[in-house]
């Protein structure tokens, strides 16, 4: 893990979303927004008969952390069935991100992955407040 | 200011490392730090003459008792109260206005009217926001002006015979705007309603730690604020109110301390300010203020404000410059700016700003400084926020340019 939080590859997702738009036809969308500091993000995805991301895509604004979290997040996902996506935790987004965030920043880092595994919950018509959008260290 | 070094070794969380750098504390404004006169005086009172207080008749209990009503009493001389008896003790500001809201709403009738700025701190707008949806009232917003203060004529147009209140900031905690009370107190008694005039409620959680605040030159009706954005501990607050109109108010807290008799059937409500402080209080924290209002006294609280409007001046000139940076209220009356001052950087966000800033060493804050629906109309969600106090220094805010362009080196 890098101590720099603002190493090359997060600054590189920033200025360079990967997969940013909408999907047209989607079957899952949830655009929600993180309270404390404002930032929005959209996921959009389609997916097939087994439950598995054929194309995901999201949008928004915010600070470097949750936009590059994201971006990486939507190449991790694709291909990857939903049941596997919620399981998805902390730590992994971590791994992915390759860094070490501060503890007031861990919300930002898992915001794009909460605002999808809630729209997974509300696509199968399932309580989404299970998820908390505010994840702390 | 004068000294300012002497001044700076009273708090020893100055001479912090962070990330191997010198602390660069500029955010006040959410809290500020402590001197060891304060530390110590808590300490000193939990070590020498703590019990409970009101209650036993034994030394301890009379020092303790004595020491929070000298509290009181400091704190009185302060503001320059009538009466040591108009000072309430809370938790903090919010506690303060929640207090103030639920109290005075549940006495208005269906379709009065209470009014707040859109400039207001969550703590000043929440509870008035909820507690006229409660009680079904008309809950009204006077804007802002370009130079971040109230729209007195909004404010003049919006008041009717069934304005029962407004409550407004003294110093806006984004801007570091002043607010004219006195002219504003002038405009809100003018206004009769079926039972006397409207009232006027005032957030000084940004002014009383800054500036010279005398509630009767200011004529507000209440006055709230924390004691740990004034040097003092976290935890204690003060609710100031005129006599004649806390003696009319209703206790929203039940139980020990606040009673006069109690039987079966009933209760008696005991002496101002003792109904209103259910419980045992926050001794400790009293003492804490009581000290830290000390340690501003002796400064000088017209020092303390000039101080802070040099390092506003200073800050606003030296962030102008900045070509990618937009202040939001730039424009100040000069003598008489709160160093706050919020801004943006073209392209990078406040958490962003923040982030990098922490790693040189410097403390500043990003978000909406519990101000929604301020943010909203300036439309931006975040902003980075810089706030000084008596300890800060042009060099730091030196410090604080300069590393900015780290923050846009990581950004190129």
């Amino acid at each position: 893990m890098n101590d720099d939080m603002f190493m090359e590859n997060i600054l590189d997702h920033y200025k360079n979303p990967h997969n940013k738009g909408k999907v047209i036809q989607f079957d899952i969308l949830n655009r929600e927004k993180n309270p404390a500091c404002g930032d929005e993000i959209e996921v959009t995805a389609k997916i097939n008969e087994k439950k598995d991301v054929v194309e995901i895509k999201f949008d928004g604004h915010g600070c470097a952390i949750s936009q590059a979290s994201i971006s990486m997040l939507t190449d991790e996902l694709h291909g990857k069935n939903v049941y596997e996506i919620m399981k998805i935790n902390k730590k992994d987004v971590l791994e992915l991100l390759g860094i070490n965030i501060a503890p007031m920043r861990i919300k930002c880092a898992m915001l794009g992955l909460r605002v999808f595994q809630r729209g997974i919950l509300k696509h199968e018509g399932k309580e989404h407040y299970a998820i908390s959008l505010s994840d702390t260290d | 200011m004068q000294n300012l070094t002497a001044l700076r070794n009273d708090f020893p969380i100055l001479s912090r490392k962070i990330y191997g750098k010198p602390l660069v504390y500029l955010d006040s404004a959410a809290s500020s730090q402590k001197p060891k006169q304060v530390i110590d005086a808590i300490s000193k009172y939990y070590a020498t003459n703590h019990a409970n207080i009101h209650r036993g008749i034994h030394t301890l209990g009379e020092e303790a008792t004595a020491a929070y009503e000298d509290a009181k009493k400091v704190t009185a001389v302060f503001l320059n109260s009538r009466s040591w008896k108009e000072i309430i003790f809370t938790k903090n500001t919010t506690e303060a206005f929640n207090f103030l809201a639920y109290s005075l709403c549940q006495s208005f009738n269906k379709g009065d009217e209470v009014i707040v700025s859109r400039a207001e701190h969550h703590s000043n707008f929440v509870p008035w926001q909820q507690c006229a949806q409660k009680y079904e009232l008309v809950f009204k917003i006077v804007n802002i002006t370009a130079y971040g203060t109230i729209d007195l004529r909004h404010l003049q147009s919006l008041l009717t015979k069934r304005t029962k209140v407004v409550s407004i900031t003294h110093i806006s905690n984004v801007f570091g705007t002043v607010n004219d009370i006195s002219t504003i107190a002038k405009i809100v008694h003018k206004n009769k309603t079926e039972n006397g005039c409207t009232l006027l409620c005032v957030d000084g959680a940004q002014s009383v730690p800054h500036m010279p605040v005398d509630v009767q030159a200011l004529d507000c009706d209440f006055l709230a604020f924390s004691g740990h954005k004034m040097l003092g501990p976290t935890g204690i607050g003060v609710l100031y109110g005129k006599k004649e109109l806390l003696e009319r108010m209703e206790p929203l807290f039940f139980g020990g301390g606040m009673v006069g008799t109690v039987t079966e059937q009933k209760t008696t409500w005991g002496d101002l300010p003792l109904k209103f402080e259910a419980g045992t209080p926050h001794i400790a924290g009293a003492v804490g203020l009581a000290a830290a209002i000390k340690y501003l006294q002796n400064i000088g609280m017209k020092r303390v404000w000039n101080h802070d409007n040099e390092l506003a001046e200073y800050a606003l000139k030296k962030l102008k410059e900045q070509k990618d940076v937009t202040i939001y209220c730039p424009e100040y009356q000069k003598g008489n700016r709160c160093c706050v001052v919020s801004f943006t950087i073209k392209n990078i966000h406040a958490h962003d700003v923040s982030s990098i800033l922490d790693q040189e060493g410097i403390a500043v804050r990003a978000g909406h400084h519990c101000a929604q629906p301020l943010h909203d109309s300036i439309g931006v969600p975040a902003t980075v926020r810089l706030s000084a106090y008596v300890y800060t220094t042009k060099e730091e805010i030196d410090t604080f340019i300069f590393a900015l362009d780290k923050v846009r080196k990581v950004f190129q």
